[in-house]
């Protein structure tokens, strides 16, 4: 026992502050009764939950902590009304609205100015905060943990058992620390990165964990490629992934709507800054990848784990199912092989500052001419800044279509798809068989590496163009 | 509220491959309509049926093998019902008629919204699901004793937490128990409210 043990508070990491101060009671069995925050819905299941508990007679408690907002299903084809490719999607969207209204929720709706794909909005309007729990009916909500926020993805019983009584039961789950040390060089963004650690430790590697990003490299981000870092813990099979929130994110968070205002918002940082983990802190699990040698990233299969470096080959002990999927071989090359197509959008890459560098990459260039090429902003505010730089032009002017906000191409709902069996280089997070629609081959990629496969009609190095 | 669980003995249907994710669980294409229910025929739909949104079997799936047609245990790969948080993957399952899946390892949203619906998700090792695989004979899967056995006398204990365990047995609803609390909620918030105002909204818009 140490000799002043009973005076110095044991070294937390963040990841115990964040649970121990949302902790109401602990229940019989080791779990815990956790305070929930925030609750995000979206038009895929927000009827459906909202519903389920209307039918249960069940009220949301506290509505003014609920939000919701229309981005899964709603068309992404300017001049867009409720009505959708997707057969019965229009349902999804006017149901969900009528029960958000008889709920008494906030709803982003179809042409609200704030409407956009739910971790890009939640941050903009300040719905997320450092220190706060948000849980959302979206494996992706992980994504907002880049403020320092607990967000985590739960299913729809889940999402209404939050709305019912403000909490969820919880078993604690194990604590890891991933630090990117060093900093990534020429053409290595975030997204690779994070498909660096999910090819190297497994898409399964995360298990049981929540986990903290920490390091050089990840304090050296801008609160945007922090939550492009965040969005794949979910991938990683962990629980969430977060950062200790710093100036940036308190910089990124003042004076958005639901943020904290005058002397509310002085106190609210003095508290936040104490969200980091202490020196000493102990981890259940600790990885420490040198970003310094990390290399654009490309998938080859159909789980992220099977990517690889841009000049890389298929491994040797690829999976047969996968290989067939994807039309690939052993030991074949990626860079070279000819895309069908290219999409830059989704909760993982569609933000601002992603625009701006693959336009930088664009301007003044066309894609190459058999290649099907759309652009998708994360959120109409995102989509009217990006229009008052000119950078829905150099899109429009290069070959792409430039669209209206939303989960879009991500996934494949019956509505719009790419080619059947076409192969399509994409910024989004998932390359499941047909995700993108019936036998898509999609590469996951970074939206510079996206943008150099466009230009070339392959799989290209974007450090080529640099 | 589910159907209690204690013990099921079945014929394990084996669907043995790795990072099986909810989108080839249910496909987004086959969540039609906002309720819970009319999902089983899209359970697998991308392996199930010869093509995309057809319904001609294809009878080198698992799924279509009359073998397996009474199986209430999936036995699955590492990091099952991985990718998107979709809780309609095991409305599908449960609507099917599957009652249990056994896994190396599971996605945490996915096991989450198993044991909400009935499904017990358990978890031993990849050699033990081998070897029950190489048997294809019923298997008991004993929930209160936490004990998966085979006919040839072999067994193996799988962890599970004990909120879910209960939960499970007891087919007990998750918001009733914790609407219970209500007193306890509404001291936290109370205590939480003065040391956070700028979190409850509805107090400073």
């Amino acid at each position: 026992m140490r000799k002043w043990g009973l005076f110095l508070p044991e070294p937390s990491s963040l990841f115990n502050k964040l649970w121990d101060s949302h902790i109401v009671t602990s229940l019989p069995g080791g779990g815990a009764l956790v305070a929930i925050d925030r609750v995000f819905l979206h038009e895929r299941t927000g009827a459906s939950a909202l519903n389920s508990l209307a039918e249960a007679e069940r009220a949301v408690t506290d509505p003014a902590r609920v939000f919701a907002v229309t981005d899964h299903i709603v068309d992404t084809r300017p001049g867009r009304t409720d009505k959708t490719l997707m057969p019965g999607g229009q349902a999804f969207i006017t149901e969900t609205r009528a029960a958000a209204k008889v709920a008494g929720i906030t709803l982003f709706d179809v042409n609200d100015p704030d409407q956009g794909i739910v971790h890009v909005i939640s941050p903009e309007l300040g719905i997320v905060l450092p220190g706060c729990t948000l849980v959302a009916p979206d494996s992706h909500t992980c994504t907002q943990g880049a403020f320092g926020a607990l967000a985590w993805g739960i299913g729809s019983s889940e999402a209404e058992h939050a709305m019912a009584t403000g909490t969820l039961r919880l078993s604690k789950p194990k604590s890891m620390r991933v630090r990117f040390s060093g900093q990534p060089t020429r053409g290595v963004t975030p997204k690779d990165m994070i498909m660096t650690l999910i090819a190297r430790h497994g898409a399964a590697g995360g298990k049981g964990h929540a986990v903290e990003f920490a390091g050089e490299a990840v304090s050296a981000l801008d609160m945007e490629g922090r939550m492009t870092l965040c969005n794949m813990a979910t991938e990683f099979s962990a629980m969430s992934g977060f950062i200790a929130p710093d100036a940036k994110a308190f910089e990124y968070l003042e004076g958005r709507r639901y943020a904290p205002k005058g002397t509310d918002w002085d106190r609210a940082v003095e508290s936040w800054k104490q969200l980091s983990s202490d020196t000493g802190a102990v981890f259940d699990t600790e990885i420490e990848i040198d970003a310094s040698a990390i290399t654009p990233m490309v998938s080859w299969g159909t789980s992220p784990e099977n990517s690889i470096g841009i000049n890389g080959v298929v491994p040797d002990d690829a999976g047969e199912r996968s290989l067939e999927y994807m039309a690939l071989d052993k030991g074949q090359k990626l860079a070279g092989t000819s895309i069908d197509a290219a999409f830059i959008g989704s909760c993982t890459n569609s933000r601002l500052s992603d625009l701006r560098r693959a336009s930088a990459l664009l301007k003044g260039k066309k894609i190459a001419n058999h290649v099907k090429a759309i652009c998708v902003p994360g959120s109409s505010r995102v989509k009217r800044e990006a229009e008052a730089e000119g950078i829905d032009a150099i899109f429009r002017e290069a070959g792409f279509e430039w669209r209206e906000s939303g989960c879009s191409m991500c996934f494949y709902a019956g509505g719009e798809s790419f080619a059947p069996g076409s192969r399509v280089i994409s910024t989004t997070n998932r390359n499941f068989e047909s995700r993108q629609g019936p036998g898509v081959k999609t590469h996951i990629a970074s939206p510079e590496t996206v943008v150099a496969s466009a230009l070339a009609g392959a799989i290209a190095d974007v450090r080529e163009l640099m | 509220m589910a159907e209690p669980f204690t013990t099921l003995t079945s014929l394990p249907m084996p669907l043995v491959r790795d990072n099986i994710d909810t989108d080839q669980i249910i496909p987004s294409r086959e969540m039609k309509s906002t309720g819970k229910t009319g999902l089983a025929d899209g359970l697998f739909a991308g392996w199930r049926y010869t093509e995309i949104d057809g319904r001609e079997a294809d009878p080198d799936f698992v799924l279509n093998d009359p073998y397996y047609t009474d199986s209430q245990i999936i036995l699955g790969g590492t990091n099952f019902g991985c990718g998107s948080s979709r809780e309609h993957a095991v409305w599908a399952l449960a609507e099917y008629g599957f009652r249990a899946i056994i896994a190396p390892s599971f996605a945490p949203i996915f096991s989450g919204n198993c044991v909400r619906n009935g499904i017990l998700p358990a978890v031993i090792d990849a050699d033990a699901i081998a070897i029950i695989e190489k048997a294809n004979s019923p298997i008991t899967l004993d929930l209160s004793a936490q004990k998966i056995s085979i006919d040839e006398g072999k067994s193996w204990a799988f962890p599970i937490d004990e909120e879910a365990k209960a939960m499970l047995i007891e087919g007990l609803d998750a918001i009733d128990l914790s609407l219970k609390m209500a007193n306890d909620i509404a001291t936290w918030q109370k205590a939480d409210r003065a040391k956070r105002p700028w979190i409850y909204l509805g107090a400073n818009q």
